[in-house]
């Protein structure tokens, strides 16, 4: 049998992910999160915050609330019905930070919580901020 | 005379016996279709340790110790304990034996682990080495999440060909003499590598590696493929045990009927939310030390063949694309 064959072979008998399926729940959990997220902020800002405290306000409390959720092992529950749903809104930056410090608290503070903390964020924020470099660099000469 | 027979098989010339087995599992095991044959179930998935690494030598140390115990001979009896798991330099095994102070061969062959020290140890005492050697395999399904795959609060989705790590380990105390079911032969697996590079998919990796040792077990040593009544792979998975027995059949395999994986028979895959099914060293180890012994001293199987499965790659070799090898390890063994 040769690999590609077996390739074939492999992918019939495979099911793949329900992406249809899974496309709706993400929306909707996805969706969810953002609505209360702006009803949050438009209570900041009829409280009379500024509009960029009110969204600071806002962001500090999704990323609390998805860290009490995490080690309170709800969110990865959430995660599991809601997939890109909870990873995409800043509750899922929240959870990839801390879903990991939890996990190897046990090899201490430095080397474990540390270290560890950034396995699945640190690629965001290194290729977040190449990539606003470099629109920031086109948006300089092209303006 | 030489008891090499074929390509890559043995046939044991005094077939050592199990003269006794024990299997410890964690909750979720404790709540499938075999919850009434392990000999103990732990609701507590750390037993009482603090770390899952600590949880599994733990668990480790339990299951040999209580495999010794029911055999009525003592640790110090033990000539050679030979134990896999799936944590970086075998951490599982080798803090789980380090309390019994035994001669000790740490193996690594991911999940084909059991296959690897049954075979391994019948050697040892048919080659006249030993007369009591305890062979053991673990995993711990936390432990596994943490050391291949993500940390066990980040929110992802699994994919539905995905295996469920088992937490458990089943142990055999095998035996020059005594009572009880033998192992009379065993086919050392090649590793098998058909190019299968998904991680959520390992039923597959492992596959070609499982139909390989079944194809050569059988040339070897000459045998009708009727000649077991069981077939029992590690844990290929549901998607895994159909790729096998299409791969058999094509390949003129007459018995596909009597294959089945242990990686099916340890969960309900219909409740348990497990997807493909049950995964890990201790898949088969602790389906084999509870389920299947069972069977073997009732004479409900007479003659079966144990073939644990293993996906041979780590995370760094992954992550550097390379694909993942398979090997799988038969073990014949008559009640």
């Amino acid at each position: 049998m040769t690999a590609k064959n077996f390739e074939k072979m492999v992918k019939e008998a495979s099911p793949k992910s329900a992406v249809f399926l899974n496309s709706v729940k993400a929306f909707l959990v996805g969706g969810a999160i953002c609505a209360v997220a702006q009803v949050l902020y438009n209570r900041f800002e009829a409280m009379g915050f500024a509009k960029d405290d009110a969204g600071l306000i806002v962001a500090a409390i999704l990323i609390v609330s998805a860290i009490l959720l995490t080690a309170l092992r709800v969110y990865d529950r959430i995660a599991k019905f809601a997939g890109a749903g909870t990873i995409v809104p800043i509750t899922g930056f929240a959870n990839a930070i801390a879903a990991p410090a939890i996990e190897h608290k046990n090899e201490g503070l430095v080397l474990g919580v540390g270290a560890k903390m950034f396995v699945i964020a640190g690629p965001v924020i290194v290729y977040g901020t190449v990539a606003s470099v470099i629109v920031g660099l086109i948006y300089y000469f092209v303006r | 005379m030489t008891k090499h027979f074929g390509d890559a098989s043995v046939k044991f010339e005094n077939p050592p016996v199990i003269i006794s087995a024990a299997a410890i599992v964690g909750p979720k095991e404790g709540e499938g279709p075999l919850a009434a044959l392990f000999d103990k179930i732990s609701d507590d998935i750390l037993f009482g340790k603090d770390t899952w690494e600590q949880a599994e030598s733990e668990l480790m140390r339990q299951t040999v110790e209580l495999c010794v115990q029911k055999s009525g001979l003592s640790a110090g009896d033990v000539q050679y304990i030979l134990a896999g798991d799936l944590l970086n330099q075998n951490s599982g095994s080798i803090y789980g034996a380090r309390s019994f102070e035994r001669p000790f061969f740490g193996l690594f062959g991911a999940c084909s682990a059991m296959g690897m020290a049954m075979s391994l140890g019948s050697m040892l005492i048919d080659g006249g080495f030993a007369n009591y050697v305890v062979a053991s395999a673990s995993s711990h399904f936390c432990g596994a999440e943490k050391t291949f795959r993500f940390p066990l609060e980040l929110g992802t989705q699994r994919a539905p060909t995905a295996s469920w790590t088992v937490t458990g380990d089943g142990a055999v105390l095998i035996s020059a003499t005594g009572r009880g079911p033998k192992i009379t032969a065993a086919t050392t697996g090649a590793i098998v590598d058909l190019g299968q590079k998904d991680v959520n998919n390992m039923g597959a990796a492992m596959v070609p590696a499982a139909a390989d040792v079944i194809a050569k077990h059988f040339r070897d040593l000459n045998l009708p493929h009727d000649y077991y009544d069981v077939i029992a792979t590690g844990d290929l998975g549901m998607y895994g045990l159909k790729l096998l027995k299409q791969m058999l059949s094509q390949d003129g395999f007459t018995a596909v009927e009597r294959v089945n994986d242990c990686g099916l028979l340890i969960f309900d895959t219909q409740k348990q939310d497990v997807h493909a099914g049950g995964s890990g060293c201790g898949c088969s180890a602790s389906v084999f030390a509870s389920y299947f012994i069972k069977k073997l001293r009732d004479g409900e199987i007479k003659r079966m063949l144990f073939v644990p499965t293993g996906a041979l790659h780590s995370v760094v070799t992954i992550q550097q694309g390379e694909t993942i090898p398979g090997i799988a390890h038969a073990v014949a063994v008559e009640g």
